[in-house]
């Protein structure tokens, strides 16, 4: 298969950055997105030229570091799926394919397609921890937990922060991402002692970094590659309340 | 003056106001209240359909309890100005937010509605307005406010007659009510997600009552000058 690509170049954060346009040939529709930049950078090194600079770490869609809008998506187009997971058959021959960073103020760009995401990891130094006293292990068994939240609260445990709520939302909010991480541990024994201070804490940092207000469109929900889903965000919108006053 | 400063803020309320999530929240809330109003006007305007001697009496009603009138007047506005200007202020920082724009930006399941609420919004405020003019306050069409219905009562029967078969008022009325249902479709399962009222079961519940609300709403205000349009109120 053959694309024509547009690619985000930056040199620097503070660089201006541009649109490049790139052949990409002699693909195999059997490969992912990110091998498919592989090929595209060996190309350009061979031409001497310097290779895009994008990220990318387990290559399974486990640990939410690759992270690209691709054709106007976050993660380009499938429902769960993330960069690394996606393969190019789910493209036309011959498509262009415009690649961008994940753009938030709070997201700013190092260099080409690679973002600055440390504004999450603020989010879950605020509170997104439980305190434990740490010692021998406690007994496996000794809280029972029901199988309702246990699912429940892995459903929202999924979410491998990898920005894409924030990338595709029209107010680039963070809510998905932040009511994932305070309601995982909100559904069990251990979250709860810590629990309203958690909410209050992570929602303080999120409004911190600077990032949006949720209009309840849901687009964040749509592109997140661990199906996270919005009723999350009432619930940590819930425990807001009950923080507050 | 720091002292002040730190009363200010560590009061909770403007703590609240501060968050993203407590805005979230006083746009929910205010727009609840004006729901409320948009759907208890309906139901006193369509008394017009019960005749002028009906209608009279009820907005002659209304001025004879100028008490709880007024109490009210002051709650939606306090409500409007908190819900207008919020709006303001989140849609601002939403657009700071981005830094930057994208060249390409898909929508996947955000429907129309949720897009254009801050202009579905505009377009009802500046709506409002005319309206206030036009029939509260009479500065538009003067000559047909005030007028007597022989029962030494306000004749609001005739004012809204005559005021929808005179000049485009019916028509700036039926598009503006078009906007309400937009604005109304998104706000009102919204609202509910916003102070934390999810279920798998409720909320797909709840998005349908927001078409129904949407669509009632609207075509319950349509009727009215459509009526007049068609002769069908005379
Ligand atoms: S909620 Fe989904 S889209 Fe957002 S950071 Fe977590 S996994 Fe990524
Ligand atoms: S590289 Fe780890 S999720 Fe894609």
């Amino acid at each position: 298969m053959d694309f024509t690509l547009q690619v985000w170049r930056q040199d620097s954060p503070d660089k201006e950055g541009r649109f490049e346009v790139y052949r990409a040939t002699n693909i195999s529709s059997d490969m992912s997105f990110i091998e498919m930049l592989d090929s595209l950078n060996i190309e350009l090194e061979q031409k001497g030229d310097t290779p895009v600079s994008y990220e990318c770490d387990c290559l399974e869609g486990i640990c939410g570091t690759c992270s690209l809008m691709i054709n106007g998506r976050a993660h380009g187009p499938g429902a769960c799926t993330t960069t690394c997971q996606l393969h190019m058959r789910s493209f036309q021959d011959g498509e262009t394919i415009v690649i961008e960073p994940f753009r938030a103020k709070s997201f700013p760009v190092i260099k080409d397609l690679i973002v600055n995401r440390s504004a999450f990891d603020r989010i879950i130094q605020a509170g997104g921890f439980v305190t434990v006293r740490t010692g021998s292990a406690p007994d496996g068994n000794a809280i029972p937990i029901s199988k309702i939240d246990a699912d429940l609260a892995m459903d929202a445990a999924q979410c491998i922060g990898c920005g894409a709520c924030v990338a595709s939302c029209k107010n680039s909010s963070a809510m998905l991402f932040t009511a994932a991480k305070v309601s995982h541990l909100s559904y069990i024994p251990q979250g709860q002692p810590e629990r309203m201070e958690r909410a209050k804490k992570m929602i303080e940092q999120m409004d911190e970094e600077g990032f949006g207000a949720c209009t309840n469109q849901a687009e964040c929900e749509a592109v997140c590659p661990k199906g996270i889903s919005i009723k999350f965000i009432a619930r940590m919108n819930r425990d807001f309340i009950r923080s507050s006053f | 003056m720091i002292l002040l400063q730190q009363m200010l803020i560590n009061n909770p309320i403007i703590k609240f106001y501060n968050s993203s999530i407590g805005k979230k929240i006083v746009m929910a809330v205010t727009g609840l209240m004006l729901i409320g109003f948009v759907v208890v006007h309906l139901l006193g305007n369509f008394q017009i359909f019960l005749g002028a001697e009906k209608f009279n009496a009820y907005a002659a009603f209304l001025k004879s309890i100028p008490g709880p009138l007024w109490a009210a007047r002051i709650i939606l506005l306090t409500a409007f100005i908190l819900h207008f200007t919020t709006a303001f202020i989140l849609s601002l920082n939403n657009k700071a937010a981005r830094g930057g724009s994208y060249k390409n930006m898909a929508t996947v399941q955000a429907d129309f509605a949720s897009r254009y609420m801050l202009e579905s919004g505009v377009v009802i405020f500046i709506f409002i307005i005319i309206h206030l003019l036009h029939f509260t306050l009479g500065a538009i069409q003067p000559e047909f406010h005030d007028l007597d219905d022989g029962f030494m009562r306000d004749d609001v029967y005739r004012n809204v007659i005559l005021g929808f078969s005179n000049g485009p008022y019916a028509y700036i009325y039926i598009v503006a009510m078009l906007f309400v249902g937009l604005h109304l479709k998104h706000a009102f399962w919204s609202m509910f997600q916003t102070i934390g009222v999810y279920s798998p079961a409720l909320t797909p519940l709840l998005k349908k009552l927001s078409v129904f609300t949407a669509v009632a709403v609207a075509a319950g205000y349509i009727s009215i000058p459509l009526s007049v349009i068609f002769g069908i109120l005379k």
